[in-house]
């Protein structure tokens, strides 16, 4: 399999955050999404370590976050593409106490 | 790669197949723990398993700790066992439990006779005990005759895109072979609990797995507490994981694709007649879960993780793997398996499931984990409520 390593994942299609794959700095990168193969060019706008998220569309204060396909969070703060998403813009949905 | 070798394991009285062959000394409760100790350093090749319960419990909050110390004691890894108590009623009553499998077991109280005297009495029996679990020898075992149980820890998102991905793998391997595994973490479902709930095999399995789940965090949600930092831990947050519902997602990638045949309560041993994925009802305490999922009769466990949680059991080997190249790198005398691999794309799931079936033949065969090696036997229970 000879694949450059990408530099994020998405784990579907049509996910709103990304994965850091390494520690990464503000610019364009290459990524794939893990279920459908499907590869893509996105813009980060922060530095963010591994395994940390950002934003692959502009989302407003309570839009959901998907990942896996699945709403994971809501956004608590207005959040534009290539963000760093994490507890300081996004909140659980379930555990309504549960926020920075 | 991922050819099965023969497997060879431990074949108990009661027909159940362990990879381990302890002798353990079992206290009762914390009282006993001096004790059960003194005689393991006695007679080394036994094992103490010292823990911080079993007084002034009561209720269903005392049937789980006596549940947890008789299917320790029970558990196939287990070759002999000698309970020291505090008392003899409540002793007796374990060791009557581990005795209904035919396994050796003794049983001593301190009372009227104190520490030294128990432990010159326990250490003969416990002697004999260890020279007679020598004599036993490895048989050969099928993946159906054995239970693995699964729950990962420290995780972050390179939990649910590589380590359990492939821990699932092993589950679908393991359960098509007509094996049994565990999964739990009951909280740690939350925001994936209807995929569960849509694997579970009839409509009786799933509304149990539901009340079960609905039980559990209604005791969570009336605190009212913000439990950011508690679930997500704040290592899971370090790791980048945000909100509970996408650790849940993470938690469930490495369930398979199996059915889910039975819900069991904390500690409780399936049906030997009816294998395959089954959900106990549990903390996502790493300790606390892998100790009543080998209570529950688990002889191997898989532990994905992606910060890098350092847990062991004092009878289950705990198989650690991760798709973190920083922990695979800084901890390796805690990685079992280094699958980051498969995020640069350096092979597929396939090759990863393969690689896991082999560190889990050799580890089945005998070679230690990386958890046995370090001394990890962290054995912890689980309280339901306050003691009297």
């Amino acid at each position: 399999m000879a694949i450059t390593p990408p530099q994020f994942l998405l784990h579907h299609d049509g996910d709103n955050v990304a994965v850091a794959m390494t520690d990464l700095q503000p610019g364009t990168l290459h990524g794939r999404s893990v279920k459908e193969g499907t590869e893509s060019d996105a813009v980060l706008n922060h530095a963010i370590p591994l395994g940390h998220k950002f934003a692959l569309a502009d989302l407003a204060e309570g839009d959901a976050i998907i990942k896996y396909g699945i709403k994971v969070g809501l956004a608590s703060a207005a959040i534009k593409k290539g963000d760093y998403i994490h507890t300081h813009n996004m909140r659980s949905y379930r555990w309504e106490a549960s926020r920075a | 790669m991922g050819s099965k070798p023969r497997l060879m394991g431990y074949r108990r009285e009661n027909g159940t197949m362990g990879i381990r062959n302890h002798v353990i000394i079992l206290p009762l409760d914390d009282l006993s723990n001096a004790a059960a100790e003194a005689v393991a350093k006695v007679i080394p090749g036994t094992m103490a398993l010292p823990h911080a319960f079993g007084r002034l419990q009561f209720g269903e909050d005392l049937q789980l700790t006596f549940d947890t110390l008789i299917g320790t004691g029970v558990n196939a890894n287990v070759a002999a066992v000698v309970v020291i108590g505090i008392e003899p009623k409540w002793t007796q009553r374990v060791a009557d439990g581990i005795a209904k499998t035919g396994k050796p077991v003794a049983a001593f109280s301190i009372e009227g006779k104190g520490d030294l005297q128990v432990i010159q009495e326990a250490s003969r029996v416990a002697a004999m005990f260890l020279q007679d679990a020598s004599g036993l020898v490895r048989t050969e075992a099928e993946m159906g005759d054995m239970i693995m149980s699964i729950k990962c820890g420290e995780s972050d998102t390179t939990s649910g895109l590589g380590s359990c991905p492939t821990t699932s793998q092993a589950v679908d391997r393991w359960v098509d072979a007509g094996g049994t595994v565990f999964f739990g973490e009951t909280s740690e479902l939350t925001g994936g609990e209807h995929l569960i709930a849509e694997r579970c095999i009839d409509a009786a399995t799933r509304d149990l797995f539901q009340l079960t789940y609905d039980n559990y965090i209604k005791v969570i949600e009336a605190t009212g507490a913000n439990l950011l930092g508690s679930q997500p831990t704040q290592g899971n947050i370090a790791g980048g994981l945000t909100t509970i519902e996408e650790k849940a997602l993470g938690n469930i990638a490495k369930t398979g694709s199996v059915p889910v045949v039975g819900v069991l309560k904390p500690a409780e041993m399936p049906s030997a007649s009816k294998p395959g994925l089954y959900f106990m009802d549990s903390s996502s305490a790493a300790a606390e879960c892998v100790t009543l999922m080998a209570a529950g009769g688990a002889v191997i466990h898989l532990f994905p993780t992606g910060q890098g949680n350092v847990i062991g059991n004092p009878i289950v080997p705990v198989l650690k793997l991760t798709a973190n190249i920083k922990t695979a790198k800084s901890m390796t005398e805690h990685i079992d398996l280094d699958v980051s691999g498969l995020l640069r794309y350096e092979y597929d799931l396939t090759k990863a499931g393969d690689m896991m079936m082999d560190v889990i033949y050799d580890t089945v065969n005998g070679r230690l984990c990386k958890a046995e090696v370090m001394g990890h036997r962290e054995f912890t229970f689980t309280k339901l409520y306050i003691s009297a």
